[in-house]
């Protein structure tokens, strides 16, 4: 358990220490926010959305979420080139705990950025309603970021260098964040879309967030919730089954 | 004085390369053993083996009377390692490097924080433990990865290649402290590197492996005679050959230069 404890604790405290991380990983979020949430704010008004910003802002946290999660896993990457890896891996300790501390680290990071996004998205315009269910937010946000820490780990196991990070930023998580329902909704898309939303991952933790600070769901609380919960367990367990095949 | 590793007919193959070829070996306890041998002759690899991060072929391994392959935990107690390349976390200080080591060690706190006050002392990072590693250079970084792979007590050192890039009197320092360590405490001592004249100096054992497989096992002393040479590197070199190696870049060094590349030496 120390050591889970103790290998959370550094990623925070690299985290904290590196303002230039913090800030450099607002920069997509906020440009998103401010070009889609202005840009469309009157079509989406005149099309009878109602208020964009509050449509977009639970979308644009997730994304800045889903996007530090996945990147706290692809770390492994790093560390196994800088070496730090090594020195986890012949420590006396089980795998399991390792990639535990490593992925809760993670999502801790990026649940904290997507609280920082989330202020910023409130300065913009973003209005909450106040509800019973508004603290789901919180949850939501983390079983995100476990769920995309769990993700990110995967292929931070697989992959030996970096070459292959532009890859899964294109082909992954791209894709992943543009079909999740988080800058425009499922009704009216085209069938095959719509059922693609359907098995994105991402879809129900925008829904859930969404509907935790708005009370609109797309897909239902319990529906969102059981689906976020299943594949963060699911994810977490594959991310740990690749962490722990690792060889020097 | 029992044996502190065996390995017996060990074999690494990478697909159709083998890099480790049937080697067998003995390491007494206590002893300051040398694994000497050319770039790419299967050294690390070999080491990887022993402390449970590769998987063999085939073959035995006892490190400690355990099995690395199988009693991953008690073998990993047994050992502190010196890796080749840095293992330290720069964002992190050298108090907060050793911390971590001994947390996940499971050393007990008043323990662990009297044992790193005395081991900074003792490789001279004293009064620059609350930097960070960052902010060190080459040969302070190797001095406290020393630092740290003793902070469990382990019954094994093994340093691959620790001296590399580093001034003779870091050099000497280092080797002094690890003799002394070895008469002192009876820990056991597993090293590479390519400095003859220092393996000749420190090691009471050393084996010369080439192209996988162990061609000479005996004292320096012995070696030199036996090769009718004067001087450890003579005798190295006359068992193995006079062609240079050439060993393959691997993903990690590429990456390295890459990530140089791209952050320019910047934050982490």
């Amino acid at each position: 358990m120390k050591a889970i404890y103790i290998l959370c604790v550094r990623q925070l405290k690299r985290y904290v220490r590196s303002p230039a991380r913090i800030i450099g990983s607002l920069g997509q979020p906020i440009l998103f926010l401010v070009a889609l949430g202005f840009g469309f704010k009157a079509m989406f008004a005149r099309a009878g959305g109602g208020n964009y910003i509050d449509f977009l802002a639970p979308g644009i946290i997730s994304m800045a979420i889903l996007f530090n999660a996945v990147f706290s896993g692809i770390e492994i990457i790093w560390d196994r080139q800088f070496g730090f890896l090594k020195e986890t891996l012949v420590a006396p300790v089980s795998r399991l705990e390792i990639v535990f501390g490593r992925m809760l680290g993670g999502a801790l990071v990026a649940m904290a950025q997507g609280i920082v996004v989330f202020v910023i998205c409130l300065i913009a315009g973003f209005r909450v309603k106040s509800s019973p269910i508004l603290p789901l937010a919180i949850v939501f946000m983390f079983l995100i970021a476990l769920l995309f820490a769990g993700i990110g780990t995967v292929f931070g196991s697989m992959l030996q260098d970096m070459q292959g990070f532009p890859l899964i930023i294109n082909f992954l998580v791209m894709p992943l964040f543009f079909f999740s329902g988080a800058i425009f909704s499922a009704d009216g898309l085209p069938k095959f879309l719509q059922f693609g939303l359907r098995l994105n991952p991402l879809s129900y933790g925008v829904d859930g967030l969404r509907g935790a600070c708005t009370g609109v769901f797309a897909y239902g609380l319990k529906t969102d919730l059981a689906a976020v919960t299943i594949l963060t367990a699911i994810l977490l367990g594959i991310g740990s089954y690749f962490f722990s095949k690792i060889q020097l | 004085m029992g044996e502190m590793i065996v390995v017996q007919d060990l074999v690494k193959n990478y697909g159709e390369f083998c890099a480790v070829n049937h080697i067998s070996f003995t390491v007494p306890e206590g002893v300051i053993f040398g694994f000497l041998g050319p770039n790419g002759a299967g050294k690390t690899t070999t080491i990887k083996m022993l402390t449970t991060v590769l998987d063999p072929t085939s073959g035995s391994i006892r490190v400690n009377g355990h099995d690395p392959t199988r009693e991953q935990k008690q073998v990993r107690r047994s050992f502190g390692i010196v890796f080749q390349d840095p293992s330290l976390d720069d964002e992190l200080t050298a108090q907060e490097n050793m911390d971590l080591h001994g947390i996940l060690y499971g050393v007990p706190r008043a323990e662990r924080l009297k044992r790193i006050d005395a081991l900074v002392d003792l490789v001279g990072l004293g009064d620059r433990k609350k930097d960070f590693v960052k902010t060190y250079s080459g040969g302070m970084k190797r001095r406290l990865e020393v630092a740290r792979a003793l902070l469990h007590a382990p019954r094994i050192l093994f340093l691959d290649e620790p001296t590399i890039g580093l001034d003779p009197q870091t050099r000497n320092h280092i080797w002094g402290y690890i003799q002394q360590l070895s008469k002192d405490e009876g820990v056991t001592v597993f090293f590479t590197t390519h400095y003859m004249d220092e393996a000749d100096r420190v090691a009471n054992d050393v084996a010369v492996i080439d192209h996988g497989k162990i061609v000479a096992q005996s004292s320096p002393g012995e070696l030199k005679e036996r090769t009718k040479c004067a001087t450890l590197e003579d005798a190295f070199i006359a068992l193995t050959g006079h062609a240079i190696r050439e060993e393959e870049a691997n993903a990690t060094d590429r990456m390295r230069m890459m990530g140089r590349a791209w952050r320019g030496g910047g934050r982490r």
